[in-house]
């Protein structure tokens, strides 16, 4: 009788967050509508040119992101604040749900770049540059540009103004990753000149078939990245 | 809901609470460094004692004060540049007294003006806990304070003004459990290091204890304790208030900003008995009267105007989750009407909820929290001013307009 009573005295103080009508969804759609407004209610990017799409990019690294974000290794004092009191399964539940989702790409961005810039984007993204030591883009985030899991992003649905503004914060230093720190490395070779091509060149992209991005280990990266361990 | 499925409720929330109770034996535990730990947290140290992404009480954090850079020190048992070579006589004088144990001052960024009530056997079981982890080898951070702030013989005079020294006198009065919350509000807890108003010297009077203030620097407001009009507890019920304390969310309010660090360190971990203690001593400070609602500072023509924005504003981005009526969602998406922290007599925190949005801090009793957007890259000045105008003037709410200006200072407030 005694653990009768006792049922019924939780049952009375637990029924009301039990029936309640007016509770929100039970969603991860409604947990993360403060992500909507700069990066759209699906990840798919907004019209502010310097926020990032998140739909489709590994959820190794949208994960390593909220990490970097709520640590403050990666600074952007509006992301900093609103993940401070976050925990790392909250996080990753973020990250699977924003990899998850699958909206279009945005269509190609004509910039009012040269041809000849957008030719020296185009060999920086697809060959590189031996004689500067600047590995081609394409040869870690993929031949399709679509990234690798767990950890490399894709680079399509990228506004040049995004990837500018990043290419920047790694030579500056307001981005960073886990060492080795392959990124920063790579940033730091590139000259304004080169990042403005990069970017235009990218932005330019149309849609490929496949959004998805490589499985783990598909090709063999040109050196060490601690966002991609081995 | 199903009879079986209600069971099943049932059973889920007493093993929650039987798991919770275990996760919490801190307080009552016969372990000094397990009641150590909970005191520890109970006192928020490592809000200011651990640095963001560093070892845990190596120290070194940054505190910005009006007066200059304070950085806080390494409270881990390393014996060159921690607290290793410390006795628990050396602990305790310095959370009593706010002097090093070689007789030094210290800044009262350190809440020794609350830390001087916490008792010798709570102070033990402290610095047990804190001999207890691992030692760091990291030197301290010298402040950088202006001048004349720099001259540590300046804290004699803040001392002599705002300084008593004395462990807790229990009230023989009150019960036991007030006075558990009367001590843990007024000592360990440092509740009135941010919600009581702070003057130009760095201080607060006694007789302005817990009455709210502007935390310089950080741009948010911490409201008063004592006025219903404010964050006065006075109409609460115990559990909202235990709710909000424990799991950053409740019926009537969420706790985000300074506040939401404060449930995410400290708050969470305090056991039920506790955090009811806490709730029955705050709803007791409460003023019984608050005095009439302010008038508004903007002429009626601009107000009316503002009200007819903030509707379409309110309407189009608030209404979808804070309800046509402000009702809410609770406790996740909070109650607009009636809600205290939007009508109160600063506007700030509404502001800057607007502005910057938020997310309540993960706790055990609600790891997955929703989040409020940030509107500062899709509403104007004007905007802003206009939402929250409506919010704190709509379904009864007795708050004032507020000016896009007050909008526009707020965008640049810090959110670190």
């Amino acid at each position: 009788m005694a653990i009768a009573g006792l049922g019924l005295a939780v049952s009375v103080q637990a029924l009301p967050a039990f029936a309640q009508p007016a509770l929100p969804p039970d969603t991860m759609a409604a947990r993360v509508e403060a992500c909507t407004p700069c990066h759209g209610d699906k990840g798919q990017g907004t019209s502010d040119v310097y926020f990032p799409r998140l739909a489709g990019k590994p959820a190794g690294y949208l994960y390593n992101q909220l990490l970097a974000f709520r640590n403050g290794r990666r600074r952007y004092p509006p992301m900093n604040y609103l993940l401070e009191f976050l925990t790392d399964p909250y996080l990753q539940e973020m990250a699977d749900y924003f990899a998850e989702q699958h909206p279009p790409l945005p269509p190609p961005a004509t910039g009012n770049v040269s041809e000849d810039v957008l030719q020296h984007g185009q060999a920086l993204v697809t060959r590189g540059d031996v004689a500067r030591q600047i590995p081609a883009c394409a040869s870690c985030h993929g031949p399709a540009l679509t990234g690798m899991e767990p950890g490399i992003p894709g680079l399509l649905g990228l506004r040049p103004n995004y990837i500018s503004a990043q290419l920047g914060g790694w030579r500056y230093g307001t981005r960073t990753a886990k060492a080795p720190d392959c990124m920063q490395a790579v940033a730091a070779r590139l000259t304004e000149a080169d990042v403005t091509a990069v970017a235009a060149w990218l932005a330019s992209r149309p849609a490929p078939v496949s959004l998805a991005p490589a499985p783990k280990g598909a090709y063999v990266l040109p050196f060490q990245c601690g966002s991609e361990p081995e | 809901m199903g009879s079986r499925s209600r069971i099943i409720v049932v059973l889920a929330s007493l093993l929650a609470s039987v798991a919770q109770a275990q996760e919490k034996d801190g307080a009552h535990g016969n372990n000094i460094v397990t009641r150590g730990e909970y005191l520890a947290r109970a006192g928020d140290c490592i809000a200011c004692h651990t640095a963001p992404d560093g070892h845990i009480f190596a120290g070194g954090r940054a505190m910005p004060t009006p007066f200059g850079t304070l950085y806080s020190s390494n409270i881990t048992p390393d014996p060159e540049n921690g607290i290793g070579k410390w006795t628990a006589d050396d602990f305790y004088k310095t959370m009593h007294t706010g002097r090093f144990p070689d007789g030094g001052l210290i800044y009262p960024a350190m809440p020794f003006g609350s830390y001087t009530k916490v008792t010798r056997a709570d102070s033990d079981a402290i610095f047990a806990y804190l001999k207890s982890i691992p030692p760091v080898d990291q030197k301290n951070r010298p402040h950088d304070l202006r001048f004349p702030y720099d001259n540590r013989q300046l804290i004699l005079g803040w001392r002599t003004l705002f300084f008593t020294e004395g462990e807790f006198k229990p009230d023989p009065s009150k019960s036991a459990e007030w006075n558990r919350g009367a001590y843990l509000v007024e000592g360990l807890g440092h509740c009135g290091m941010c919600h009581s108003p702070i003057n130009a010297l760095g201080g607060t009077s006694q007789s302005d204890a817990f009455k709210g203030g502007l935390i310089p620097m950080q741009n948010w407001y911490a409201p008063s304790l004592t006025s219903n009009r404010e964050a006065g507890l006075g109409d609460w019920s115990t559990k909202d208030i235990t709710d909000l304390l424990q799991t950053g969310v409740s019926a009537r309010g969420v706790v985000y900003g300074p506040m939401a660090e404060v449930v995410h360190n400290s708050l969470q971990y305090l056991t039920d008995e506790d955090a009811r203690a806490m709730a029955l001593y705050l709803k007791g400070i409460a003023e019984a009267s608050s005095g009439p609602p302010p008038n508004s500072k903007l002429p009626s023509s601009e107000s009316s105007l503002l009200l007819s924005l903030g509707k379409t504003v309110y309407d189009a981005r608030c209404a979808s989750c804070h309800g046509t009526r402000g009702e809410g969602k609770p406790p996740h998406w909070p109650p607009l009407a009636g809600n205290q922290s939007i009508e109160m007599q600063s506007a700030v925190n509404p502001i800057r909820m607007v502005l910057n949005g938020g997310y309540p801090p993960a706790t055990m009793g609600n790891p997955r929290p929703y989040g409020m957007p940030p509107f500062a890259g899709q509403l104007s000045d004007n905007e802003v001013a206009a939402v929250v105008t409506y919010i704190r003037t709509s379904w009864g709410n007795r708050g004032t307009a507020v000016s896009a200006r007050e909008a526009n200072e707020l965008r640049s407030a810090p959110l670190d």
